[in-house]
């Protein structure tokens, strides 16, 4: 039988109306974009990591459930100070049996946010955030900015389901009803469908924000400016023009934002920008994220302890500072003794002197396929696939909380479900640290 | 007697669950108990008439001779969960790096001043002696996260009132006429997402802030749904009365924070006084002297951002005075205050036209978050400076709004939090209540239109203890419809109870200094018959419960009525089996079933 309304865990679109029917080793996905679909069928695939795996001498051997989850504890209990890093693509309740790991173990809690879209957040810090949830995009926008992000590749559906093409309420020709403008210095697939595209010079997105505020101010900015950013005043002056004439304007910033000179000053401008174009007509702003529930790491880390990323449990209460608290620095500085690593292949995608420390001290991990972060490890604890195999929540890209239920069980026998996994361990950890 | 005496700071495990609490000053105003000595008796978490010889001697015994006994403070307005709290932390690591808390054996760490994580939250509520907080604002489509922050509250009991006065389906039914359906479609949506009341914030403003507009009266039909804040509120109101909710229709009024803002409050006021609060409901009432059944039909939030007078910043003055003038005069209407104490706070509300124009004057951080086909929301830094002429003008309003009220029945003492101020200065808004003293200390350090353009400066009253236990927990239970089990120590009634080392005899109102520590700790918090706190010390975390009605209508209604949403379901950016809270974002939930049938009642 198919099963409906199952929430995709790919991307922070958290796409919730796909169907998915499986017969045997078989899976038949439908509505999901490309690689919605991948991840559905890492379900039966052969790579599956079907079973704990713990170090011995060199290498990696099979181990039992209790082996394994007794020496995941052990890693943790005995360091000083353990990083607990709780990827995407899981659960907010599997990622905050972490963050209490993390308070118990005075170690640190960090996520995906810090290497993707941290400079986003810190972005907010220094300026607040004019947003509105998808819908309202859907529904009123009739004008639609990519600014360092190319959705047709990091959120394929993001254009269909939430901001170009569906038909909302007002804007019931979708498409037609709407112009896109692209911010991009390439000429990305994105840039090739929208109605202008302004192809800056690489790391100029600050300058060209800053013009954008003077013009808005009434002032002409420096003439310079059109060295620098390879975009002419009487070219920003149009886009500015376009944005004040829309009914509802909605800028989505990306990577192209977040990870180029400027970082977060970057962020701030331009929600800055949003802010001041709220004068004249309606205008809001949001990040593409494009990890599942990197969203949600931030949310629940907010509330439980009061700050979004990079949280430092040292002195018994929660501290933040990224750039010293944050899991690329604490790695790189060796400033932590253990690692625990939740659906993330930090070894792929950090700085290589982080891999290289990883390498070196003890790291348990659970994750669903092998990958260089596993192959590091001293335990692999097999992951459970949240959205497929277990329920629990989701925040999608707009920070609206998704609750998805499994078509499927998992297929192990001695966890549920990520958050099963994680509070297995922590009740190890908690006996051996009496 | 053999009963085991509690030592100071010892935590105290209670395995019988048997308390006495003996010799103190009792303030019950539900109970008409106006400080008379008289032991409190709590068996199994309710408090009963007394306890057998052989539970006498099992018992917890509490010596509070000299002290002031009240039930646990309730509030019943305040901004404690959901995704516009979290924006506010979120946007201010600033207001967390000066304000945290260690973990302890028992309890979770957690920072944050004028925007607490939840745990901190929790506890500092609870050390200041309130057991039950409801959070002011939830909107639909977010409202998994706000029952997830509920769920991760320690200790307090919650519930959630749902944002309402901008959604598609309630104007669209307005507008067409159709009550019944309105009715049929706000049970859904209670049942749906386990909200507790109606809540209605700028009606027909938020809408059209979708297209960056509001509406600046009651009669302005606000754009494509053509609907007047008057009829959203009519309606809303009536709806309300005809499920017959525990509490009445929450209203934040249009024009919040504008000077000569205070007629437009009134108006909106008056357009409910034709109604009869009905309550229906078939809970348990626990016993009580005096009426424990609301009398309001509205129960309008933050008085004091609704109660401007002028018509710019330059000439803006108190209409506190015009606005208590009417309350005075009408049974129907309860207000919460939004005092300001002064000091750092973050604005948030579902008002995000509001909070736009607080933008515009202030240049601050300023999130916004609209939801779609529902409502919306704002948040921004603030803060409240005694030099100010217009915070000091604010700090007036907020305490005439409450003293210029005869009838305590009609008010309840709030900041707001942390519109207005935060929840752990009350013991402070407290002492301006109760001492003409204070108010004049601090409108000396104030600016000189505090009192110059307000009315304040000529209020002789000072509330007295019992008052103070009307405003802060016997009718903030009875407005919101709570006062069958809390705010009062009536038979049957939890065991929540507040012990303040203050003797009522010996009682020096002028004494801030003092008054605001023994409030701000009491000696002892208990909930359910449990000591939780102790002299400002938590020591029991237990977990409280969540509130919600699940009201029923005529089923063929019902079944037109999902029709239409089911129509219009297409315009929202989830799907319709993935818009309702399952039950397991709820610790502890308690449905109060509402408008049942009565064969479905009797069945029961
Ligand atoms: S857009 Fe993202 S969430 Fe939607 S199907 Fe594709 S990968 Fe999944
Ligand atoms: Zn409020």
């Amino acid at each position: 039988m198919a099963s409906k309304n199952i929430i995709c865990p790919v991307c922070g679109a958290s796409c919730d109306d796909i169907q998915v029917e499986m017969e045997g080793k078989s899976l038949t996905v439908k509505n999901a974009c490309k690689m919605g679909n991948a991840k559905f069928q890492e379900i039966v695939s052969s790579h599956r990591i079907r079973e704990p795996l713990c170090r011995e001498g060199g290498s990696l051997r099979k181990a039992s459930w209790n082996e394994a989850i007794e020496r995941t504890a052990k890693i943790l209990a005995n360091a000083k100070r353990p990083l607990l890093f709780l990827g995407s693509e899981t659960s907010c309740e599997a990622m905050e049996v972490g963050i209490h790991m993390a308070e118990f173990l005075a170690g640190i809690a960090d996520s995906n946010s810090t290497v993707c879209h941290g400079p986003t957040a810190m972005g907010i810090q220094e300026a607040g955030r004019v947003g509105a949830t998808a819908g309202q995009s859907k529904s009123r926008a009739d004008l639609t900015v990519y600014w360092g992000s190319n959705p047709l590749e990091s959120m394929p559906r993001h254009m269909s389901r939430y901001a170009v093409y569906p038909r909302g309420y007002w804007t019931k020709r979708g498409r037609f009803d709407r112009t896109v403008i692209t911010v991009d210095p390439r000429r990305s697939i994105t840039a090739e469908n929208s109605d202008l595209h302004i192809q800056l010079k690489p790391n100029s997105d600050y300058e060209l924000l800053s013009a954008l505020l003077s013009l808005l101010h009434g002032k002409r900015p420096h003439p310079s400016v059109e060295e620098v950013t390879g975009i002419t005043i009487a070219e920003m002056e149009e886009m500015l023009s376009m944005m004040k004439s829309c009914k509802f304007g909605a800028i989505y910033v990306g990577l192209g934002i977040a990870s180029s000179y400027g970082k977060h000053r970057n962020a701030e401008l331009a929600f800055n920008l949003v802010k001041e174009l709220n004068s004249y007509t309606k205008f809001v702003i949001g990040a593409l994220r494009g990890h599942c529930n990197v969203a949600g790491f931030n949310q629940i880390a907010s509330y439980l302890y009061g700050f979004p990323f990079g949280l430092d449990f040292a002195r018994g209460y929660p501290r933040y500072n990224p750039g010293e608290y944050t899991a690329v620095d604490v790695l790189r500085e060796h400033d932590v003794d253990a690692a625990f690593i939740l659906s993330a292949d930090l070894v792929s995608h950090f700085p290589a002197a982080c891999a290289e420390y990883l390498a070196e001290i003890p790291v348990a991990c659970i994750d669903i396929a092998p990958c260089p972060t596993t192959m590091i490890s001293d335990v692999v604890l097999p992951g459970v696939i949240d959205a497929m195999e277990s329920d629990g929540t989701f925040y999608r890209l707009d920070d609206v909380p998704i609750y998805f239920q499994p078509f499927t069980n998992s297929p192990f026998s001695f966890t549920e479900s990520n958050e099963d996994t994680m509070k297995q361990i922590f009740e190890r950890v908690k006996e051996i640290r009496k | 007697m053999a009963a085991n005496s509690v030592k100071t700071n010892t935590v105290k495990t209670n395995p019988t669950n048997l308390m006495i609490i003996k010799n103190g000053y009792v303030f019950d105003p539900l109970n008409a108990i106006n400080g008379e000595v008289k032991d409190i008796f709590i068996k199994d978490g309710k408090v009963v008439s007394g306890l057998s010889g052989p539970e006498t001697r099992d018992a917890t015994v509490i010596d509070a001779r000299g002290k002031t006994v009240m039930p646990g403070g309730v509030d019943s307005h305040s901004h404690v969960a959901g995704a516009k709290v979290n924006a506010g932390r979120l946007m201010r690591p600033e207001d967390h790096y000066r304000s945290v808390r260690k973990k302890t054996d028992l309890t979770h760490s957690g920072s944050g001043y004028t925007v607490p994580s939840v745990y901190k939250q929790g506890y500092d509520y609870a050390a200041m002696g309130y057991t039950t907080v409801f959070e002011a604002a939830m909107p639909p489509l977010e409202a998994r996260h706000t029952h997830e922050e509920m769920r991760s509250t320690p200790i307090l009991d919650m519930g959630a009132y749902m944002v309402l006065g901008n959604n598609w389906f309630v104007m669209r039914y307005l507008k067409e006429g159709d009550i019944e359906k309105a009715a049929a479609y706000v049970a859904w949506m209670m049942r749906t997402h386990k909200a507790y009341g109606i809540k209605c914030v700028n009606p027909a403003g938020v809408e059209n802030w979708g297209w960056a507009k509001n509406v600046r009266s009651l009669d302005e039909p606000n754009m494509h749904f053509e609907v007047t804040s008057r009829e959203i509120i009519r309606g809303l109101a009536e709806v309300n009365e005809m499920l017959g909710l525990p509490m009445s229709l929450h209203l934040h009024a249009n024009n919040l924070g504008h000077p000569g803002n205070w007629e437009v409050a009134r108006d909106s006021l008056m357009i409910t006084s034709a109604l009869d609060p009905k309550s229906k409901t078939d809970l348990e009432w626990a016993e009580t002297k005096e009426s424990a059944r609301r009398k309001q039909t509205v129960y309008l939030a933050h008085a004091q951002f609704s109660a401007y007078g002028g018509s710019s910043w330059r000439d803006f003055c108190s209409g506190a005075p015009e606005l208590t003038k009417y309350i005075n005069q009408v049974d129907n209407v309860v207000i919460d205050s939004g005092s300001v104490p002064f000091g750092p706070a973050t604005a948030m509300t579902g008002d995000g036209p509001a909070i736009h124009d607080l933008y515009t004057l202030t240049g601050q951080k300023w999130s916004n978050c609209d939801i779609e086909m529902e409502c919306g929301s704002g948040v921004i830094s603030l803060a409240y400076f005694k030099s100010s002429p217009v915070h000091s003008i604010m700090w007036a309003v907020g305490l005439e709004v409450l003293l210029l009220v005869d009838d305590p029945w009609k008010t309840i003492m709030t900041t707001d939090h942390p519109n207005g101020g935060i929840f752990t200065q009350y013991p402070q808004l407290i002492t301006w209540l109760m001492s003409k003293k204070a108010r004049d200390d601090t409108a000396k350090e104030c600016h000189k239109w505090a009192y110059e353009k307000s009315s304040l400066g000529g209020v002789d009253r000072e509330m007295s203890l019992y008052e103070i236990a009307i405003l802060t927990r016997a009718n903030s239970a009875r407005t919101i419809g709570m006062s069958y089990r809390k705010g009062h120590l009536g038979l049957g009634a939890d065991g929540d109870v507040t012990i303040y080392d203050l003797d009522p005899t010996k009682l020096n109102v002028n004494d801030s200094k003092n008054l605001i520590s023994r409030l701000s700790r009491p000696d002892y918090t208990i909930k359910d018959g449990q000591i939780v706190a102790r002299q400002g010390e938590v020591v029991a975390v237990p977990e409280g419960r969540r509130y919600y009605c699940q009201p029923y209508v005529d089923e063929t209604v019902e079944k037109e009525m999902m029709a239409d949403v089911k129509d219009w379901f297409k315009y929202y950016t989830v799907g319709f089996a993935n818009y309702p809270v399952p039950e397991k974002y709820l610790k502890n939930p308690v449905a109060i079933p509402v408008n049942m049938p009565l064969e479905a009642v009797a069945r029961r």
